[in-house]
């Protein structure tokens, strides 16, 4: 079967983000991007499951600025087959992203999309249930584990209390949590080959959709920051602080 | 304006962010009619008519609402969405999963875990991890929100209880079938209700080291976390989690033990009362978040802790 799976290009999540001194945004020049970690999880489990003879075909998609190619090739030198990028300058909130795959999805008929749970950067978690629901298919969010079986899949959940179990028909979307592999990483050799795996770029204009934003950024903050705290010498002295100053116990 | 909140429960009781964000539902300004769907949860819906800013409970019963299927809780939330001009729920496990069904079918751009209500139509929501807060408006016609728990204080008790009215179930839509659940099984308060935290992390070294801080947190009657790294090591269950991509929490005490302090487990707990940390290394970057910090091996100073508590 067929596989469609996203890949958004980030910040890397070990950079120190700074909001900018106008407060429009936060500094994104000359900083570390890289693949959102949920999304490097559904490609690995994309070719995991090609490796198991499960899949035939890995698409993946990016959509964002022509520099989403680099992590385009990234996923091809992890095992993606061949690669879209929806190229625009323009901020792209969930619902369009979920628009512009729905078209994308209604040409290529994957029986699986794969995507991650949540942007690291907007922290949305919206898009892969938007998908699912705009193509009226079945979802699981936050999936741990997932096994094929003919029309169907069994999926295992990340939920408040523990772990839970669906089973799914297909097509279905389903998204990505922590636990459902370690991604691999790239080798030189692989990254050679993603350089000659086909990447074709589509105009958000000729996939027939409405991508322009909803919500409006009024103005991006800086967090409040914590008072300095005191460093305390010993058990005694954290536990008098604690009972005497903070009150708290 | 009229304001429509999905309740997340067990049947018999609200869970504990659906007071919170009935509390923003208020700030947003409208009478507030409350959906309660499930298998059997007419005392769910008692509790919620009992919470003050309630002007209506609906109560829908049906077996295919067991497990909330984000399918059919999204079909059901859809059948009388256009009486609203708000749509609310916690952004917890429960409202991220079928929230932005209901957002996305009605054309409409959610807005996740908004941490504060600027006015109707717009909202503060942490991003990047909490390095930054943005505040956004929205011009859809109806708002989809989902309300992180901590930025908003628990609506009080109601003077008088709200009717509560019957809806009809919508058909199961037989996309997805619940199998069942595996609950992770504890005496403990819930961490996002405690009123203190014991968190553990990868400086505990084991699963079995972390009775070290069960024995702790028994002292306090506190709720056990963990950061990402505990948790992928198997030290203790998923749902342990504190962070970005985890629970958020806020209690009146987190203590952090043998965690290192990365942003992504800051955001989770960063705005906590009173945050004291126990790390043997002096530079950890959790110490730029404490109140108290101690500056020992864990082994040494967890034991001695629970101790002093007898005392
Ligand atoms: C996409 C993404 C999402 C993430 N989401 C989350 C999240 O939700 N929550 C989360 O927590 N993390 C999350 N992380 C992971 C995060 O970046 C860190 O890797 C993680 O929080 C580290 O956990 P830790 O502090 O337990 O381990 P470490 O960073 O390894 O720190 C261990 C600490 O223990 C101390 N220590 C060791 N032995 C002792 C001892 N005997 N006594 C005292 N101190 C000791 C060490 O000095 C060290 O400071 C995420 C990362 C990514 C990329
Ligand atoms: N611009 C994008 N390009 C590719 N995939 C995306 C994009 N935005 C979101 N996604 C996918 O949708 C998931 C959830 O994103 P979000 O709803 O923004 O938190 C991500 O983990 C990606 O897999």
């Amino acid at each position: 079967m067929k596989v469609l799976v996203t890949a958004k290009r980030v910040i890397d999540p070990y950079v120190k983000v700074r909001v900018k001194s106008d407060g429009s945004g936060v500094e994104t020049a000359n900083i570390k991007m890289t693949m959102n970690p949920f999304c490097e999880i559904a490609v690995e489990q994309a070719v995991r499951m090609k490796e198991a003879g499960v899949v035939s075909e890995i698409v993946v998609v990016s959509i964002g600025a022509q520099q989403c190619q680099e992590t385009l090739r990234t996923a091809m030198a992890m095992g993606a087959d061949r690669g879209i990028l929806v190229e625009t300058a323009d901020e792209v909130q969930p619902l369009a992203v979920a628009k512009a795959l729905k078209a994308i999805v209604d040409k290529e008929q994957p029986k699986l999309v794969i995507m991650g749970k949540q942007a690291i950067d907007d922290d949305c978690n919206q898009s892969g249930q938007m998908l699912a629901a705009l193509l009226g298919w079945p979802q699981a969010a936050f999936i741990s584990n997932i096994a094929v079986n003919g029309d169907g899949a069994e999926v295992t959940r990340e939920i408040d209390g523990g772990l839970e179990k669906l089973s799914i028909r297909l097509p279905a979307v389903v998204t990505t949590d922590l636990r459902l592999n370690e991604p691999r990483y790239v080798t030189l050799p692989n990254i050679m080959k993603a350089k000659k795996k086909p990447l074709e770029i589509i105009k958000p204009d000729a996939l027939g959709v409405d991508m322009s934003p909803r919500l409006t950024t009024l103005k991006v903050q800086e967090p409040a920051k914590r008072g300095a705290g005191v460093k305390v010498a010993d058990v005694k002295e954290l536990v008098s602080k604690l009972k005497n100053e903070a009150r708290v116990i | 304006m009229a304001i429509l909140v999905i309740a997340e429960h067990d049947n018999k009781q609200l869970r504990p962010g659906v007071t919170n964000t009935i509390a923003a539902a208020v700030k947003m300004g409208g009478d507030i009619t409350v959906l309660v769907a499930g298998k059997q949860c007419a005392d769910a819906a008692q509790a919620a008519a009992k919470i003050a800013g309630v002007a209506k409970v609906l109560l829908c019963e049906a077996p295919h609402y067991e497990g909330a299927l984000a399918e059919n809780i999204a079909a059901l939330v859809l059948s009388i969405a256009g009486q609203y001009t708000h749509i609310v729920a916690p952004a917890s496990g429960f409202g991220k999963n079928f929230m932005p069904r209901v957002a996305a079918l009605l054309d409409v751009q959610q807005i996740s875990d908004i941490s504060a209500v600027e006015s109707a139509d717009t909202f503060v929501r942490p991003i990047y991890a909490g390095n930054a807060l943005a505040t956004v408006q929205s011009k859809d016609k109806i708002k989809v929100v989902t309300v992180r728990a901590t930025g908003f204080d628990a609506a009080g008790a109601a003077a008088v209880a709200a009717p509560v009215e019957n809806l009809a179930p919508v058909a199961d839509s037989g996309l997805s079938k619940f199998i069942g659940q595996e609950l992770s099984k504890s005496d403990r308060p819930e961490l996002t209700a405690a009123r203190i935290i014991v968190s553990g992390g990868r400086g505990m070294g084991s699963g079995e080291n972390f009775k070290l801080l069960e024995a702790l947190a028994d002292k306090l009657g506190a709720a056990v976390g963990a950061s990402r790294a505990a948790v992928d090591s198997g030290f203790v269950p998923n749902d342990y989690q504190v962070g970005q991509t985890g629970k958020i929490v806020a209690p009146d005490l987190y203590i952090a033990v043998g965690i290192s302090g990365a942003i992504q487990h800051l955001a989770g707990m960063k705005d906590s009362k009173v945050i004291i940390a126990i790390n043997k290394d002096p530079e950890a970057p959790i110490f730029a978040v404490a109140n108290y910090w101690l500056v020992e091996d864990l082994f040494k100073a967890v034991p001695e802790f629970t101790r002093e508590l007898s005392a």
